[in-house]
């Protein structure tokens, strides 16, 4: 199983901004250095989060607000990071790709990472999404599987 | 008149794994047209079969969307950079 790795602060910024959004969905992109081998503008370490206006405005749907993509893309590559992704908020539902998230992912070697707010603890899953097949990759947050990680940050 | 494009991701492995390439012409449909008659692998994924630009991604000459200006009429002048990003969205 592919592996995405995150630091614990920014599984925490995530998790604080998509409640504090509440009852929007949140969105916003997530950086990190680019892969040593292999192609240069990929990676599997989150260590950067870049939170952004839902365009949309909606508890259901969300669009990353264009201008501020177009800062956190600039600031990342002032830093030598690359973006890794996008994370986004489920309100009420399973942090799993809805179909909507399935039809617009942009770019088959992003992590695409929901956080479940439908539960009494925020649940965090990262998928790849690649020509409508959703993968669920194996989430390390701060060192520790996701589940564990999920209880004591 | 050289002008920088910034790439995402998603297009740089057309672009020999660039993240800035040039692009030639006063405007940026002009510009764009340039860079993909450099880069054939990117035909068709920002401007459509039709001439207009791809729903799924934005461009931005500076800091401005180039659809709040003229789209792809909008002219360059020098020392501007165009960036394309990909429209990011779900639900």
């Amino acid at each position: 199983m592919v592996m995405l790795v995150m630091t614990s602060d920014v599984y925490a910024e995530v998790v604080a901004y998509c409640l504090e959004r509440l009852p929007e969905e949140a969105c916003g992109m997530l950086a990190g250095p680019a892969a040593e081998q292999g192609m240069a503008y990929y990676g599997n370490e989150v260590c950067a989060f870049y939170p952004a206006r839902n365009a949309a405005g909606s508890a259901r749907l969300y669009t990353v607000d264009p201008l501020d993509h177009l800062r956190a893309d600039r600031d990342v590559e002032m830093r030598g990071l690359v973006i890794l992704g996008v994370v986004h908020s489920h309100t009420h539902t399973e942090p799993y790709p809805s179909p909507v998230d399935i039809d617009q992912a942009p770019d088959p070697k992003w992590h695409y990472v929901i956080v479940g707010l439908g539960r009494p603890l925020p649940t965090m899953r990262a998928y790849s999404i690649h020509a409508g097949q959703v993968i669920e990759k194996e989430l390390l947050i701060g060192g520790l599987r996701h589940e564990h990680a999920q209880l004591i940050i | 008149m050289p002008v920088e494009i910034r790439l995402p991701s998603i297009l740089r492995v057309h672009a020999d794994g660039k993240s800035t390439v040039e692009g030639n012409g006063s405007t940026v449909g002009e510009i764009l047209e340039d860079m993909v008659n450099v880069y054939p692998g990117m035909d068709g994924q920002i401007v459509t079969a039709d001439g207009s630009l791809h729903k799924f991604v934005n461009v931005y000459l500076n800091d401005d969307d180039i659809r709040y200006l003229s789209n792809l009429d909008t002219l360059v002048s020098d020392g501007d950079t165009i960036s394309i990003l990909p429209a990011v969205a779900g639900g």
